[in-house]
């Protein structure tokens, strides 16, 4: 019974096909699970939007609206029927067809990333040996998006915004790559599914999901910190701040297709979430032995809107950095760290089991966090400050 | 260490987040129209014309002094004297405002014309939903829309009004004892005179 | 007059004691290279020029080479109209000034009449003016600090804050003067009306739980990393060029230069009052906010011994007039340390009921002067957060 609720949707996908004589299976299958990627996903935009905008209202002492539909849960549906209803504005010399397809190119680039990251037992959508490969060069290509849109504009300003916007998110992409890098080089597939496999594993009660080393919490950390550069989230949203001097790379969208880009900011910020839990938090496996019983894609789903919880209250909380200084976190602090990470990550392997390999670990990139912040704050003369009262 | 600050800002958000749920002071959101504060009984919103008793137009306070159209800094207010006279509270004939009128969208809640008013005829209001679609004559308050009856000034203004109250009361007590004292003399002032009128009709024979 | 001949007769010969730091400088960087100049206006229309300001920016790449304030959105004549009016009448239209701070408005412009008639003010009446001016001092400093970390992008969760704070006070101030900011509440000899005692056992409770607000405050913000980036080293204001160029108030004091006009005029009942004056060594924003943030403190400090030493007695002189007099034709200048600097009105008067001039002295406008210098060479990003740290308000920089 347990094990038929887990499986719950492969079963009935299998019933569904039952219907079609044999030949039309194998396509049709494929078609039933895109469509289901692209009912769920949206809808899990909608709900994150809904979240964020409460979940900034609570921290903030207020609440968030309540007004549309009961707790205000419609009102993503509200502020989707009103980008639908807007003028569409094209200006005259942008160059049309780029400038049409921007958004499309990000939105589809978006939800390729989809196809290979498994959603519980048995549910991906395609079985890669290279999936990790696959979901990455997705990635890069939401970045061409990007620049089409800054480029189509022809307009000064967007251009400019776009190019930055590019340069952080190219910056981004190499922290992002090292830190899955060890995950491939512990678990030694680049699948995905292998990868949620080798942290399916209990010793007692605890999970041998890859956040719980040493290693494995720095590259989630890492990983969390690129993957806010790369979506543009604060505080890495210069790019697209509002008391910033242009609006940035989507300033000559408006209605629907504004909305297309808003849409595809969440998906990404959906999809660099499922990225982190499978890699990271052990995809659909449960946190406890004894929690087993819970159906995988549960566990998933909680864990991606879990991260878009972490990415709201980051948003709520922190001021947004400078572009200049945006890069120089990249190159200078994150990316030393996340190399240093993959020589300890080689260092565990190394050491085998036992406890030296956890001690040696966590010194090694204790001693270089520490030492690396306290550099850099020297360097640049940061710090807390006393202050004097006149006499 | 890097990070510590903002580790703090974190679980600065995240206790507010946690505590929007059980305590009233961190979630101060007031969903109006549905709920309302408490009105605060000093509140000032736009000035009304005060009358006692039931008849405004008989029992209106306002002598058509001026004073607080002169006052007024932007002349919101609009006065024209009447022609005749009525009785005010201690029975002495005062003229009346024939025209009495505020336009609120001019009048800025400043509260100087009922510091000058020495009559106690000019009080402020707390209605502040006052929006309406006809946008120059229906925010022109005339007399009538004005007046309001001194329950009305007690109900929005318990302390106030009890004070004003007592003075007039106070007034109206030293009016009607300086009459009684008038009366009292002029009664002995008229037996006096019919007493000096009488001897030489009867001195006479 | 010299300093006039000087110029006109041998403009590049200035004797050494007239060199004054970056006034007769070229107030424009130059640009380096071929390099395109990027001329762009920022506002009126902009989320974050704290009303409607416009800058005209010139920028070289991301360094801004050029900047000129261009105000005057707000300009409302009030000048002009205190000329036209009554000295009682002008009184709520100081509230509007500083609209923020309408309580410290209407004591500057007390002061200055009160100088102008030679009228005296009753003890309790000089407490409550303490009180509501600290009050309104803590407000301000709160929603400037939130206003300048909603400029830098975190979404207003501190600005929240402060102003949930800010309403408390705002309740206060209604239960007292009768509206939440246009409070009209200061007269020429006193205040308009009294303080009961359940108003001031409020207020002690309220004053009681700020240093709370405060500590959570600084616990959100003065160890950030992210905040400490962007705002340590940016927008430095030397002090020999803030003294020169007329800046008081927060600014001042945090670019080091002790002067605070509640030391230094003693006026009202200041000098019975212990507290101290921070002073910043960096001169740059983190110190302007760091300071206003401290000031915070020292007001709560001020409103505690104000409200446990407040006497009993009248708020208004019986025989001060407030409408219909005359003040003797001369002229009084008051002054005070008002949340944004030095608040002065000049008042002339020529013995009739309205004055002959009456002039306003903003410490906004005044302290905006000296934004070019302090932008010059810095990010456009930063453009935004320098404004934000000179706490301005339209209404008292176009008048």
């Amino acid at each position: 019974m347990i094990d038929k609720l887990d499986q719950i949707f492969v079963l009935f996908e299998h019933w569904l096909l039952g219907y079609l004589p044999a030949f039309w299976r194998q396509p049709a299958g494929v078609l039933v699970n895109v469509v289901a990627i692209i009912a769920v996903f949206p809808t899990l935009m909608a709900i994150s939007v809904w979240l964020e905008r409460k979940g900034l209202g609570r921290m903030q002492n207020r609440l968030g609206p309540n007004r549309v539909g009961p707790f205000g849960l419609l009102q993503p549906v509200a502020d989707g029927l009103k980008s639908l209803t807007k003028e569409d504005i094209v200006p005259r010399n942008a160059d049309a067809a780029v400038h049409f397809l921007a958004p499309l190119v990000l939105l589809v680039a978006a939800f390729m990333g989809f196809a290979v990251i498994p959603m519980g037992r048995n549910m991906v959508l395609v079985e890669m040996d290279a999936g990790l490969l696959f979901y990455f060069s997705m990635g890069a290509a939401t970045e061409l998006s990007v620049f089409m849109a800054g480029w189509s504009s022809r307009n000064k300003y967007s251009l400019l915004g776009a190019m930055r916007a590019v340069a952080q998110m190219v910056s981004y992409e190499v922290p992002l790559l090292l830190s899955s890098v060890v995950v491939v080089m512990i678990s030694g597939s680049l699948s995905l599914t292998k990868i949620v496999e080798a942290q399916n594993q209990y010793t007692g009660v605890f999970p041998h999901w890859y956040v719980f080393t040493p290693w494995g919490l720095a590259a989630f950390v890492i990983f969390i910190v690129a993957a806010t550069a790369e979506t543009n989230r604060s505080p890495f949203d210069l790019p697209e701040g509002e008391s910033e001097l242009v609006a940035g790379y989507f300033t000559e969208y408006s209605g629907f297709k504004f909305a297309l880009f808003f849409l595809g900011e969440y998906v990404g910020m959906l999809s660099v979430a499922a990225l982190g839990a499978t890699l990271f938090l052990g995809g659909w496996s449960a946190p406890f032995s004894f929690l087993g019983w819970v159906p995988s894609w549960i566990w998933f789903f909680s864990k991606v809107m879990l991260s878009i919880c972490v990415f709201i209250w980051l948003r709520g909380t922190m001021p947004r950095l400078r572009q200049d200084q945006l890069m120089n976190f990249a190159w200078k602090f994150v990316l030393p760290i996340s190399l240093l990470n993959v020589l300890v990550a080689a260092a565990w392997r190394f050491l085998g089991g036992g406890w030296p390999q956890w001690v040696v670990c966590t010194l090694i990139l204790a001693l270089a966090y520490v030492g690396l912040g306290w550099g850099g704050m020297r360097r640049k003369r940061f710090g807390p400050r006393r202050y004097r009262y006149a006499e | 260490m890097l990070g510590e600050g903002l580790l703090k800002g974190l679980a600065v958000t995240a206790k507010n987040f946690a505590a929007s749920y059980v305590s009233a002071e961190r979630l101060t959101t007031v969903q109006y129209p549905e709920e309302r504060i408490a009105p605060i009984e000093a509140t000032r919103d736009f000035p009304f014309l005060v009358y006692d008793g039931e008849d405004w137009e008989a029992g209106l306070r306002c002598v058509a002094c001026q004073i607080c159209e002169k006052e007024c800094p932007p002349k919101c207010i609009y006065i024209e004297k009447s022609k005749d006279k009525k009785p005010d509270f201690v029975g002495k004939m005062q003229i009346y405002p024939a025209r009495f009128d505020i336009d609120i969208s001019v009048c800025m809640s400043c509260q100087i014309c009922v510091e000058v008013c020495p009559f106690e005829a000019i009080k402020m209001d707390t209605e502040f939903e006052l929006s309406t679609t006809d946008r120059f004559g229906g925010l022109l308050h005339d007399r009538r829309a004005l007046a309001k009856s001194n329950g009305h000034y007690r109900k929005i203004h318990p302390t106030e009004a009890g004070e004003v109250d007592a003075r007039r009361a106070g007034e109206k007590a030293k009016a009607e004892a300086k009459a009684k004292l008038d009366a009292e003399a002029a009664a002995a002032k008229a037996a006096a005179a019919a007493k000096t009128a009488e001897p030489p009709a009867g001195a006479g024979d | 007059m010299s300093q006039l001949q000087s110029h006109s007769a041998t403009a590049h010969e200035k004797p050494e004691s007239q060199k004054l730091e970056g006034w007769n400088q070229p107030m424009e960087l130059q640009p380096d290279g071929e390099a395109e100049i990027l001329e762009v206006a920022m506002g009126p229309h902009h989320p974050s020029t704290h009303g409607v300001f416009r800058m005209d920016v010139a920028l070289d790449g991301e360094r801004v080479i050029r900047l000129k304030p261009v105000f005057g959105y707000l300009h409302r004549n009030h000048e002009k109209l205190g000329e036209g009016q009554s000295y009682l009448a002008s009184m709520p239209y100081t509230d509007r000034l500083d609209y923020i701070c309408s309580l410290t408005n209407n004591w500057a412009y007390a002061l200055a009449v009160e100088k102008l008639t030679g009228q005296a003010v009753p003890e309790r009446a000089e407490y409550l003016r303490v009180i509501v001016g600290e009050l309104t001092r803590v407000q301000n400093h709160a929603s400037s600090i939130g206003f300048l970390i909603q400029d830098m992008g975190a979404s207003g969760t501190p600005l929240m804050y402060a102003f949930r704070e800010r309403e408390k006070i705002l309740d206060l101030f209604e239960e007292l003067t009768g509206a939440r900011m246009m409070c009209n509440y200061m007269r020429f000899g006193g205040c308009r009306v009294d303080a009961t005692q359940s108003w001031l056992d409020r207020t002690r409770k309220l004053v009681g739980e700020l240093p709370a607000f405060a500590d959570e405050f600084e616990t959100l913000l003065c160890t950030n990393e992210i905040l400490m980036a962007r705002t340590q080293g940016v927008g430095i204001l030397k002090p020999e060029l803030a003294v020169n160029a007329g800046v008081t108030g927060p600014m001042l004091r945090a670019s080091g230069v002790n002067y605070d006009i509640r030391k230094v005029d003693h006026y009202g009942i200041y000098d019975r009052f212990n507290f101290q004056v921070p002073l910043g060594d960096h001169w740059d924003v983190y110190d302007r906010f760091m300071i206003r943030l401290l000031e915070l403190r020292e007001s709560l400090k001020i409103l505690e011994q104000a409200l446990k030493e407040i006497p009993e007695g009248p708020v208004m002189d019986p025989k001060a007039k407030i409408r219909g007099f005359r003040p003797k034709p001369g002229e009084a200048y008051g002054r005070i340390e008002a949340p944004k600097g030095e608040l002065g009105f000049y008042l002339i008067s020529d013995g009739s009921p309205n004055p002959y001039r009456y002039r306003v002295r903003p410490p906004s406008l005044v302290n905006l002067t000296i934004l070019e210098d302090m932008c010059l060479g810095n990010n456009v990003a930063d453009v935004v957060l320098i404004l934000g740290s000179v706490d301005i308000v339209l209404g008292e920089v176009d008048r």
